[in-house]
């Protein structure tokens, strides 16, 4: 089932949660919408799933008009940010749910059920309740109950929002694979980049109420389109400067060459990333001396603050590799070079 | 209207129009009678009937007999509530489970009861009429009786707020060297307050308007122990209508406007319980 | 320097916990405080009424309890308690679908609306229906031409029982409802499921307990009230008597033993409720939890 907005619009209290939203996502791709809290994904997930109405546009399922069909008839598997359980209900029942409404036979509900059992790997636990299951083991089995009923569009609000870190790495893995075997359209909410760049094939990057960037991952990463991606996604370094002359800007030390379409004296804003930062110990070209303030153990990273002069300083980060290897240390001179980074004009 | 298109879960018209049809016929109908039938009194008539000495010495009576049992109420409602919620002895589920007795128990038994025993021959009335005091047919009878069915207000007001107390507050206190006299009156109880208060006017409000358990205990006697609500039965069994009427309207507005005060209380000072 | 430290960890208490309660004496003198207030308050009462009732014997308590009045008396509590209990439970359940599950304007005024008969006097109470349908009210000529009567007839002391119970079981459900939001609903309509599909199979097992909670206070209230019913029952013995009127007119022929036998039927029905109330409160402070979704659950299992 494919998913198409046109100028969806939603205003809460006078707050514009969402403000003229189109996209289109084909049938059977996997697709996040990443942002941070109070930018309206969940507002404009809810309103795929029906769960709210559109002030103004429309939404199209399977190119079919559906902005004022009824979430009851809707056909979309819907998991909930806190999983919203039937707490009195067995996970048996949980799963066979929206087959009993659709008054499926007792045969196919159980043959259903078991399926999905097995595919969230709880099988033998369907007679547990939602209070004696795990926060992991809740959220296999909210979306089996989503996808029970075949639905063309699974959406997950903040999938793994509620678990701790152990948990979110399986469970990612898993919707990976889920969604390989089901092949169902899947729409993910999340405020978690890695868990966004990890896991959806395409990338839609929301901001007080709009879309700022749809694109794939290595797209979003490597070419933020908006000064709220660059900062956003993955750390960042940033400078205020001036375009120096046609298609140069200089600070510091540092010389960047730049689209010619910004002219002399305009105000930029230049953004780099810690590890595009090239550092090495002896000159090679192009680099500028450095000296090494302080160093900070970051995991697979050594991250360094380094000071290039004229009260100037960035942060480079280094894999821990190559640091040791370097063996750099606090106080220490070296050489660094920018070697990737984005103008914006400010 | 818009938020008529909003509505996702179903059942909005049904639930709303039963919700309204029932308050309307069984609550709000009958109350406008009661202000449709007070309007057709002239002012000078409304004042008449109810500043009558007669009805001005009936409020005095139930004001101050459930000003008094209200604050008799909050004293040993705290105590009951501080004994349940942070002393274990034997017998606390039991005395947890009687304090509802006054909301269970049909005011009519509970009137009859409590005559029986302050009454000059019952159980403890025996014991004062030597001393000249007599409990019953008294205001003292009368405060008793309201202290009665006011008493689960306060107690159940109070509970729920110092079991959500944070234990930890009470330590912080003892840890920057309070004393425990100290950390109970200026840390415990003003987190109370607004529950204490809330208590309070519940119990009171409950006793102004009281009458079961109160008409055989007061004995009766216009001027000394004739309270409002019975002012209201009186004049009813009397025909006489007008004055039932705008009796029961000053009663009515009374509990409107300790009902919003309760609100207000809940509303306002209820705001840092919620941390 | 050391000397100054030594002096400050003197001057802690030694048992820290001695000053996270009371002095043993203060404790001591608190629950006899309490236990003395209760046995007069509330034991003593409850001795009086039995021992009131078994006054002249086992034999005299059934005479009365079994007289054709006091059974027409109990007869029509129960159906005046059956009839609130139904229409309070429907409209409870009614009022708490509309004001948890949706957003309108004038919502806490609705609220307020249906919590007025709690804080109006019985009395009032019993008075708003005399004006209503009593020979001198609105539609008492009315009435009384197509020989209707509710007041001094069993309508009336039907519709006195309504009033004053009518908050009870909304009263209960509208905060529990709200505590536990509207997800597991959502949840049910996105799988497909219809309104009264989502209220039997989701909503009502999720409140049955706050419900039942609910319906016992209700009940007893019905069945106990007297002041409301007093105004409007017109006191005709055996057609339009309940429980608590038959105890009043028995006290007021200073019957004294045959009002305290059949007070000790709506004692007897008082410590049920009690009983029942506490045995149901339990489930319904479970119910009130809402399911832990934090860090925290997943070390717990």
């Amino acid at each position: 089932m494919s998913i198409e907005v046109k100028n969806l619009n939603k205003t809460f209290n006078g707050f514009k949660a969402v403000q003229n939203i189109s996209l289109k996502l084909e049938s059977g791709s996997l697709v996040a919408l990443l942002g941070p809290s109070g930018s309206g994904k969940s507002t404009l997930l809810r309103m795929i799933a029906g769960l709210e109405i559109p002030d103004t546009g429309e939404i199209l399922l399977t190119g079919r008009e559906a902005t004022h069909v009824s979430a009851k008839e809707r056909n979309v598997g819907f998991v909930f940010q806190h999983y919203a359980l039937f707490k009195h209900m067995t996970v048996f029942e949980n799963i066979a749910f929206g087959l009993r409404v659709r008054k499926q036979s007792e045969k196919q509900i159980r043959d259903r059920v078991h399926e999905l059992l097995s595919l969230i790997q709880l099988s033998g636990l369907d007679k547990r309740y939602p209070s004696q299951l795990s926060g992991g083991q809740r959220q296999r089995v909210a979306v089996a109950r989503a996808l029970a009923p075949r639905p063309g569009v699974l959406l997950l609000d903040e999938p793994f929002g509620a678990l701790d870190a152990k948990v979110r790495e399986e469970l990612r893995e898993w919707i990976l694979r889920l969604h390989e075997e089901s092949h169902v359209t899947t729409l993910f909410v999340t405020h978690d980049q890695n868990e966004a760049l990890e896991v959806a094939s395409r990338i839609l990057i929301m901001n007080n109420g709009k879309i700022e960037q749809d694109g794939t991952p290595i797209e979003i990463f490597d070419h933020p389109a908006t000064h709220f991606i660059a900062q956003f996604v993955g750390e960042t370094n940033y400078i205020d400067t001036e375009v120096t002359e046609k298609g140069l800007a200089v600070w510091g030390p540092f010389r960047f060459s730049i689209d010619p379409k910004f002219a002399p004296h305009q105000k930029i804003r230049i953004y780099f990333r810690p590890h595009d930062v090239y550092v090495t110990e002896s000159f090679e070209t192009l680099q500028v001396k450095a000296r090494i303030k302080k160093t900070r153990f970051k995991g697979t990273v050594i991250e360094y603050l380094l000071d290039i002069g004229e009260d100037k300083s960035i942060f480079a980060q280094v894999p821990k590799g190559v640091a040791l290897a370097s063996g750099f240390k606090e106080n220490q001179d070296v050489y660094a070079a920018i070697t990737a980074y984005h103008v914006f004009p400010l | 209207m818009n938020f008529q298109k909003s509505r996702v879960l179903p059942g909005f018209g049904l639930a709303m129009g039963l919700t309204l049809t029932y308050l309307c016929l069984i609550v709000l109908f009958p109350l406008a009678a009661l202000v449709l039938k007070t309007s057709a009194l002239s002012w000078g008539q409304f004042v008449q009937e109810v500043a009558s000495p007669r009805v001005m010495a009936s409020y005095r009576l139930t004001f101050g007999a459930s000003f008094v049992a209200a604050l008799c109420n909050s004293v040993f409602g705290a105590v009951l509530a501080w004994v349940l919620v942070r002393y274990d002895f034997p017998g606390r589920q039991v005395v947890d489970a009687l304090i509802d007795l006054p909301f269970a128990l049909p005011t009519a038994v509970a009137g009859i009861t409590l005559t029986a025993i302050y009454a000059p021959n019952g159980v403890i009335g025996k014991l004062f009429a030597p001393l000249g005091i007599s409990i019953a047919y008294t205001p003292l009878g009368i405060t008793l009786a309201l202290i009665f069915i006011g008493l689960p207000f306060v107690v159940r007001t109070l509970q729920p707020v110092l079991e959500s107390l944070d234990p930890e507050m009470e330590k912080a206190a003892v840890s920057l060297g309070a004393t425990r006299w100290y950390t109970v009156t200026r840390v415990v109880l003003p987190s109370l307050l607004p529950a204490w208060i809330t208590g309070f006017s519940l119990a009171f409000a409950r006793a102004v308007g009281e009458y079961g358990s109160v008409v055989f205990i007061s004995g009766n006697m216009p001027m000394k122990t004739e309270i409002t609500p019975l002012i209201i039965i009186t004049k009813l069994e009397q025909y006489d209508y007008a004055g039932a009427t705008a009796v029961g309207l000053v009663m009515l507005v009374i509990s409107f406007c300790l009902l919003l005060t309760i609100n207000w209380v809940q509303e306002h000072m209820g705001r840092y319980r919620a941390h | 320097m050391p000397e100054t430290l030594k002096m400050t960890f003197k001057d802690k208490p030694n048992d820290p916990t001695k000053t996270l309660t009371e002095p043993r004496w203060v404790r001591w003198a608190l629950v006899s405080l309490a236990l003395l207030f209760v046995g007069l308050f509330l034991v003593l009462p409850l001795v009086e009424v039995f021992s009131a009732a078994f006054d002249k014997g086992f034999t005299y308590y059934l005479s009365v309890v079994r007289d054709p009045v006091a059974l027409s008396a109990i007869q029509l509590t129960l159906i005046s308690a059956l009839f609130s209990v139904v229409l309070n439970t429907i409209f409870g359940l009614a009022s708490a679908w509309a004001i948890t599950k949706f957003q309108f304007p004038g919502k806490n005024l609705l609220i307020t609306l249906i919590d007025i008969p709690f804080s109006v006097s019985p009395v009032v109470a019993g008075l708003i229906y005399v004006l209503l349908f009593g020979l001198q009210g609105i539609w008492g000529p009315w009435l009384a031409a197509h020989n209707i009567h509710v007041i001094f007839a069993v309508p009336g002391i039907i519709l006195a029982t309504i009033f004053v119970t009518f908050p009870f079981v909304s009263r209960e459900l509208i905060p529990l409802m709200q505590e536990q939001g509207s997800d597991e609903e959502e949840a049910a309509l996105v799988l497909g499921a219809g309104g009264w599909q989502i209220f039997w199979k989701v909503t009502l097992p999720n409140i049955q307990w706050g419900l039942l909670y609910g319906v016992i206070l209700c009940n007893a209230r019905a069945m106990g009230e007297f002041g409301a019913v007093s105004v409007v029952s017109g006191h005709i013995r055996g057609l339009t008597d309940t429980l608590p009127l038959h105890v009043e007119i028995l006290y007021n022929e200073y019957n004294f033993t045959a009002a305290f036998a059949v007070a000790s039927l709506l004692t007897f029905l008082a410590i049920v409720t009690l009983v029942a109330k506490s045995l149901v409160g339990a489930k319904y402070e479970q119910e009130k939890q809402v399911l832990p979704t934090s860090l925290e659950s997943e070390r717990t299992v």
